[in-house]
């Protein structure tokens, strides 16, 4: 390896070390505050080591699996800030459940890795493995307070779900290999890789690829499994899984599907947009009879993965820049979202039914103030995060002629907001009789929301500086 | 440097709003509520200035800002503000209206932090509205104005809130995503694109006559379509208007006396600026849509007000009926009509009907200000709004009695008072555009007058129910509310000169523009 290719390594190299390095300290002592500075400090030294490498520059190829290009750059960022925001909200939330908390770290840390090398893979066989390494620490996390059955339940269906995704994928690139006789990714793993089925079989194979991340990103007709594991998991992996995780994925169809001319390939392109549109239609729609705030952030979450269809289907210059902007509008606000939950939380079960939240503005403004401009950012209501998202959502939508979908994407928010609005009124209504009100007050996690609401109203008030650099990076 | 008045003004209640959330809401209530009273007062006072230092023998954009806000991706949006002969009445209006609002709403004891916060924030987004010259600028204070709204009405409101709330938000909503479309094909349209508000009036987009088969027929349809639905939701007109008797009913008096006195002239203001000047054509082309709509709002307004029994309700009816005036004026601007109308007097015609519009916007905020205060009069004494159940009350509240009569003669169009000088100017000037919906029209008044003239016969008039023998007439805070309302209704009907040639200027210059780009006798309005 070359002292180039060492140094875009590097920050991947930390991140793993870090996993290993919080496991030998569980070994020597456990003490969660230990493994919760370590975590930190490793996530730190990852986005130093990033820093360093510089991002921005020409693709850096480090063997024929990775590619460390500004997309995997972008995502490994954001990968990394979630994560740090995911572990500072499990601090607290951890503190109150009676389970073993060091562990947790190490499977968040090793997640992370695989949502990260993710986005930068090259190769099938690197794709793969990062895929499953994702996975199989998600196992871990979202059955991670075993003795809840409903934790149990969700992590044998996320199980279940990661086999048949991991089929999918298999076959599918089985195929492709069929055809092209190569594993790496076509073209070095420059965006829209896959976007060239020249024979029928070829196509068959980038299908495949597809309905596995379609799985991966709870895409309708995929989306079956997600609003349960929503449920089941515990708020903060909650949180994790729906941006890290997904994000991770999302970069890999950018990688592989993002292209200007995605219109010339009929099938892809009706497919793509039959998908987007459905997502986003029955997402919504579904969210509109849930009771429970964790489904239905989960049912929301498939309608936001439609939407962030727009941009591959549109293509064009700012494709890559909008859709990026937009997931991290969606990560802000997801975070958010769950990160309320996650401190309203605690003791034997998730604060996630709609009367827990009766009245909740009278007795802690502050949290309600938080999830109420989550709620209106995932709405896209100015002056959120996600109102920007949105409108270069409905710009490059806009600008490519893509009517259809945009009115879907317009009918989808005018249909979000009620479910949105609803839990808001239930916020706002009359706190009911004996309601709790001693709950400790996590300094952390109060910080990182505060830290977060900042971000959605400025990320609302004043893009400028995150767009332009976002839009110039991915080249926009 | 000069000062930024617009930006001051806009942002005055902002501040105001994060003081009052630094306050205590046990202990500092009253401090609470003198920080909104200052802040909406000195938010007035500015607006109030702004008279000075406007030039309304101008008909151009003038108090102009402009900065760059953020540069993305070739997408260039400006925070670009100014004020014309159109925006100054509706701004003093907005902010005159907050303040007495705050005034009267000194007497709620609920939660008084977040209603003042609310309060503050929507009259940020209300006068954003108003001053913003970029198409994105204009959209973000529009949502930022629903957003609070929605709350004074969710958790301030009558027992049917949430429904209210949540119906008033979801209408409001549909309409501005689908302008917001059509904001964004006007930008793809523009040529260099552009957000800015003046500069796609300028680029003349459309011009030349417009029909089935010309160039941009699709996308200047789908803008015209898409801005209508969103403002004629907000007017609201005929058949958009369902959500209004409910946010109405059940808002708090305040958020009433906003809604219908600043809210609904948002959509108007819409038509105004952007419908007529950036798309003629279409306007021209779909002319006939809007005045049969208005024609329904003006008819079935008035039939369903003179059907109620609860008073707000009425008052809620009787400003679709108004509104359906303001779009009347609006219509027959720009409409298409019978070839041996056209010469100079059409012009004439178009720009009476304007003015008329415009000052049918004003002293429908000062008029139906008054009168959602007066209901929350009776309302707070006898907790019921049942016109049925009064009677003789003008013996009891004479004070109250007479006040309300005043808004109510206002209102049905008494000459003299302020009411009559816009509902006149509408009529007169769409005469001489449609004569036959004009004709029709002025029956609404005779329906006007027979609902309030009803209303007032069951409240006042008649024997004393002896239920109320009981209440009071009004106090101070009530009569400050009040008062300067009158006053100006008075003012307004006596000598309108003053507010008539600021909006003469503008509309003259947007009249006489609106010719230089559509060359007509075309449209399907032509036998109106």
């Amino acid at each position: 390896m070359t002292a180039p290719e060492l140094l875009a390594l590097l920050p991947y190299v930390v991140l793993a070390t870090t996993a290993v390095l919080v496991m030998l300290s569980i070994a020597a002592r456990r003490s969660h505050g230990a493994a919760l500075i370590i975590s930190l400090l490793g996530l730190a030294v990852t986005l130093a080591a990033m820093a360093y490498g510089g991002w921005g520059g020409a693709p850096q190829p480090v063997t024929d699996l990775l590619v460390v290009d500004p997309l995997a750059t972008v995502f490994l960022g954001l990968t990394v800030l979630a994560t740090v925001i995911v572990a500072l909200l499990a601090a607290g939330y951890l503190q109150q459940q009676s389970v073993q908390r060091e562990e947790f770290y190490v499977l968040l840390l090793t997640a992370t890795l695989g949502a990260a090398t993710l986005a930068a893979s090259s190769h099938f066989a690197s794709l793969f493995l990062s895929l499953e390494l994702l996975s199989v620490s998600l196992y871990g996390l979202i059955a991670y307070q075993y003795e809840r059955p409903l934790n149990l339940e969700a992590g044998i269906k996320y199980l279940v779900l990661a086999g048949v995704t991991s089929a999918f994928l298999l076959f599918g690139m089985a195929l492709l290999y069929s055809q092209t006789g190569d594993l790496r990714l076509p073209g070095g793993g420059a965006p829209g890789a896959l976007a060239g089925p020249v024979t029928p079989v070829y196509l068959l194979g980038a299908l495949m690829v597809l309905v596995g991340m379609g799985f991966k990103l709870a895409l309708v007709p995929f989306h079956m499994w997600s609003p349960d594991i929503y449920q089941g998991a515990p708020a903060p992996v909650a949180a994790f899984l729906a941006t890290v995780s997904k994000g991770g994925v999302f970069a890999v169809l950018l990688r592989c599907f993002l292209t200007d001319r995605l219109s010339e390939h009929a099938s892809l392109y009706v497919l793509f947009v039959t998908v987007a549109i459905v997502s986003m239609l029955v997402g919504n729609l579904l969210a509109l009879l849930q009771t429970n705030l964790k489904r239905l952030l989960g049912y929301s979450s498939i309608a936001h993965l439609g939407y962030l269809l727009v941009p591959v289907v549109a293509g064009g210059h700012m494709a890559a820049g909008t859709a990026v902007f937009y997931l991290v509008a969606y990560f802000v606000t997801m975070l958010a979202a769950f990160g309320v939950v996650a401190v309203l939380s605690g003791g034997s079960r998730d604060a996630a039914e709609f009367h827990e939240y009766q009245g909740l503005a009278w007795r802690r403004p502050w949290l309600t103030a938080v999830l109420t401009t989550a709620l209106l950012s995932l709405a896209g209501v100015p002056v959120t995060a996600g109102f920007m998202g949105k409108a270069y959502l409905l710009a490059n939508g806009a600008e490519a002629g893509e009517w259809v979908l945009l009115l879907a994407l317009v009918a989808g928010s005018a249909i979000s907001i009620y479910y949105y609005l609803r839990v808001i009124m239930v916020m706002f209504g009359a706190v009911p009789e004996g309601a709790s009100v001693a709950r400790p007050r996590p300094v952390l996690a109060g910080l990182v929301l505060g830290v977060l609401l900042g971000l959605l109203l400025g990320l609302g008030a004043y893009p400028g500086p995150a767009l332009t650099m976002l839009l110039a990076l991915m080249g926009g | 440097m000069t000062i930024p008045l617009l930006s001051l003004m806009t942002f005055l209640p902002l501040v105001g709003m994060v003081i009052i959330l630094c306050l205590n809401r046990e202990r500092h209530v009253n401090a609470i509520r003198g920080v909104a009273t200052v802040f909406a007062a000195l938010s007035f006072l500015v607006s109030a200035y702004l008279f000075l230092p406007f030039n309304s023998a101008d008909s151009a954009i003038q108090l102009e800002e402009k900065a760059l806000w953020f540069d993305a991706a070739g997408f260039v949006v400006n925070y670009h503000m100014g004020i014309d002969g159109l925006s100054l009445p509706l701004i003093f209006l907005t902010t005159l209206l907050t303040l007495l609002s705050v005034i009267y709403s000194w007497r709620i004891t609920e939660r008084v932090k977040e209603y003042m916060a609310f309060f503050m924030l929507l009259e940020v987004g209300m006068l954003g509205v108003f001053c913003a010259l970029d198409f994105f600028l204009f959209y973000v204070f529009w949502e930022v104005s629903l957003v609070p709204m929605y709350f004074l009405i969710g958790i301030w409101g009558g027992p049917r809130r949430e429904y209210a709330a949540i119906k008033f938000f979801i209408y409001t909503l549909v309409g501005s995503l689908a302008m917001l479309l059509a904001i964004l094909a006007m930008y793809f349209t523009s040529q260099p694109h552009t957000f800015d508000i003046i500069e796609l009036t300028n680029q003349k987009l459309f011009a030349g006559p417009f029909g089935f088969g010309v160039k941009h027929f699709w996308v200047a349809t789908l803008a015209f379509w898409g801005f209508f639905l969103g403002f004629a939701i907000k007017v609201p007109l005929f058949p958009f208007h369902t959500w209004l008797p409910d946010a109405h009913v059940e808002a708090p008096t305040a958020g009433s006396v906003i809604l219908a006195g600043v809210l609904l002239k948002m959509g108007t203001y819409g038509f105004v600026r952007v419908s007529l000047p950036m798309l003629p054509g279409p306007a021209q082309y779909f002319a006939v849509v809007i005045v049969l709509l208005a024609l329904a709002s003006i008819i079935y307004g008035a039939l369903v007000a003179m059907a109620q029994t609860d008073l707000k309700k009425l008052i809620a009816y009787s400003s679709v009926n108004h509104m359906g005036y303001v779009m009347l004026g609006v219509a027959a601007a720009v409409g298409a009509t019978v070839p041996d109308r056209y010469g100079p007097t059409l012009e004439v015609a178009r720009i009476t009907a304007l003015n008329g519009a415009v000052l049918q916007m004003f002293n429908h905020g000062i008029i139906t200000g008054a009168l959602f205060f007066l209901v929350g009069v009776i309302y707070d004494r006898a907790h019921t709004r049942d016109l049925n159940s009064f009677g003789g009350l003008a013996k009891q509240m004479p004070v109250y009695a007479g006040i309300m009569m005043m808004a109510s003669f206002a209102s049905l169009g008494l000459p003299t008072l302020s009411g009559f000088v816009s509902e006149f100017l509408v009529f007169v000037g769409s005469f001489g555009v449609y004569r036959v919906f004009t004709a029709l029209a002025v029956l609404g008044v005779i329906f006007t007058a027979v609902y309030f003239l009803w209303m007032i016969q069951r409240i006042f008039l008649g024997p004393l129910n002896r239920q109320w023998t009981e209440l009071t007439d009004m106090d101070g805070g009530e009569l400050v509310a009040t008062v300067p309302l009158c006053f100006l209704m008075l003012f307004i009907g006596i000598y309108p000169r003053p507010l008539l040639d600021l909006i003469n200027t503008a509309m003259s210059g947007l009249v006489y523009e609106m010719s230089q780009v559509i060359h007509l006798v075309q449209g399907w309005g032509m036998w109106g």
